[in-house]
């Protein structure tokens, strides 16, 4: 089935990728990764394809979205799209797989609260428009 | 055979200057050949460096060489957005170098206020990654401020050494006739602005502007004939990172700047503690501080204790942005790196003015495109 790419984020700028598919997991709930099946390589968020070994051959693989906060920001200024949104945490967190995941921090989560190295959890959240992304909630 | 920059030209940096892209560029470029031998028609090749966003015009290469003379020669488009102009010198020193020319003319521009700041603000959104970070709503000011925030969880670096780096480039800026803001800034004006993204305020940041600036580079023998004071283009160097900070490991300096320093001073066969004067990529203030530590000038995580110590002021260890940097010049993207040029090539003339560093020999470039996307640093020597 075709899953068009759009669906992911409040705004995604593009609709074709060969890791569309992302979606359709994550509307089930998960949160997936791809591996190389030549080298083993994990790659978050999905890549269809290995630089390392120029494979094509990538199995996907879920993900247990576990990590802990690298660093953060909180924008008070927007691009277009997200002017409403503002303040919102941006962050970059370390996953147990090793692999880095770039998400907003859940309005859950107060700013007194946040500390470089807390606990995360990566999860699926669905988005007021219908569209679908994933946020970083206290673990 | 060496290198050399034989004329450098600047327009003033601002905001709805009245003229068009072409106009902006015949302004810097008649500036470069001011006071040298050098007419447009000797000119081999043009190199035109901006950021393609901005741009009404489509391919404004060959509007631009046609607005200045410089056709039937050869002339082509070359970006790395913030520095632009960083990697035109680069591709005109590989054509004297290697013998296809003997001159070359890099011009670099922005008209940032062409378009609507909706626009603007659009654009801003997609400087990330666009599969994976800008369906998040980031931009700029977000990127360099996670390193902010990651590197005073490491080195202790506090909002009073990055509100210090916009104090000195305030003070500087009343000497540069040529900067877009001429104020000097108090601590607490910069401690007590509102958040743009935290820990960075707005004084932490560097502003949109229009202008030019044009680098006239020539072979030695050439340069010998059309001017007394050619400046020798010692080290040259250029590196990558990552476009998506997901993939980033180090999020306390600029990998590619890092990079991109050890191929310059390997090729320039110096230390950092032999440049006399530097113009670093200050497009936030924690890109400053983060610039001293990537350079050499301080170890990794002093950068805050140099600022703090005035030791990139006229008259400590490494004058840093005399001529006011990106946060008080305005950063007219393609124009930035031929501007940052302009000032050390004027430098190691002995022609910066009051802001002159007494018996500068050894000058340095840091031009970073995007946030630590690509590298540049460029050594000159008097």
């Amino acid at each position: 089935m075709f899953v068009s790419f759009g669906k992911f984020g409040k705004i995604s700028y593009i609709s074709e990728t060969k890791v569309a598919d992302f979606v359709r997991y994550l509307e089930e709930g998960k949160i997936m990764a791809t591996r190389c099946s030549k080298c083993g390589k994990l790659y978050f968020p999905p890549r269809a394809d290995c630089p390392d070994d120029l494979s094509t051959d990538m199995m996907w693989e879920e993900f247990s979205g576990r990590c802990k906060l690298l660093t953060y920001t909180t924008a008070h200024f927007a691009p277009t799209g997200f002017e409403d949104d503002v303040p919102y945490t941006i962050a970059l967190a370390h996953c147990e797989e090793g692999v880095n995941a770039y998400a907003l921090l859940s309005k859950d989560i107060k700013e007194n609260e946040i500390y470089i190295d807390m606990d995360l959890q990566l999860t699926p959240l669905r988005l007021p428009n219908g569209k679908i992304t994933y946020e970083l909630k206290k673990a | 055979m060496r290198v050399a920059i034989v004329g450098v030209g600047q327009t003033p940096f601002s905001r709805n200057c009245g003229m068009s892209i072409r106009e902006l560029c015949f302004e810097a470029f008649k500036d470069a050949l001011e006071d040298i031998n050098l007419t447009p028609k000797e000119i081999d090749a043009s190199i035109i460096c901006s950021a393609p966003e901005y741009d009404k015009q489509r391919s404004p290469a060959g509007l631009i060489s046609e607005y200045l003379g410089l056709t039937p020669k050869s002339t082509f488009y070359a970006e790395s957005i913030c520095s632009s102009s960083s990697t035109g010198v680069k591709v005109g020193f590989s054509f004297i170098k290697s013998g296809l020319h003997d001159t070359v003319a890099v011009i670099g521009f922005q008209k940032m206020s062409e378009i609507s700041s909706a626009e603007v603000q659009e654009r801003m959104g997609r400087g990330a990654d666009v599969q994976w970070e800008s369906p998040f709503g980031t931009m700029m000011p977000a990127g360099y401020a996670m390193y902010a925030r990651a590197h005073m969880q490491k080195y202790g670096t506090t909002e009073e050494q990055l509100a210090k780096v916009k104090v000195k480039s305030g003070k500087y800026s009343l000497l540069n006739p040529l900067a877009m803001y001429r104020r000097a800034v108090t601590l607490e004006e910069c401690l007590n602005a509102r958040a743009i993204a935290t820990p960075l305020k707005l004084y932490d940041c560097c502003a949109n502007a229009d202008g030019a600036s044009c680098v006239i580079m020539a072979s030695e023998e050439k340069a010998k004939k059309i001017t007394d004071t050619p400046v020798c283009v010692a080290g040259i160097g250029a590196a990558s990172d990552t476009l998506s900070t997901t993939n980033r490991t180090n999020l306390t300096g600029l990998t590619c700047a890092i990079e991109a320093a050890k191929h310059a001073y390997k090729m320039a066969r110096i230390e950092p503690k032999e440049v006399d004067v530097a113009e670093v990529h200050d497009c936030f203030t924690i890109a400053e501080i983060m610039a001293y530590e990537n350079l050499g000038f301080c170890k990794p995580g002093e950068g805050g204790k140099l600022i703090e110590e005035s030791q990139t002021y006229i008259g400590g260890k490494i004058p840093v942005n005399v001529d006011g940097g990106l946060l008080s010049k305005g950063h007219p993207i393609g124009a930035t790196g031929g501007s940052q040029i302009r000032t050390i090539v004027l430098q190691l003339q002995g022609g910066a003015g009051k802001t002159q560093v007494d018996g500068a020999e050894v000058g340095l470039v840091h031009n970073i495109g995007g946030i630590g996307v690509y590298g540049n640093v460029t050594i000159l020597r008097r």
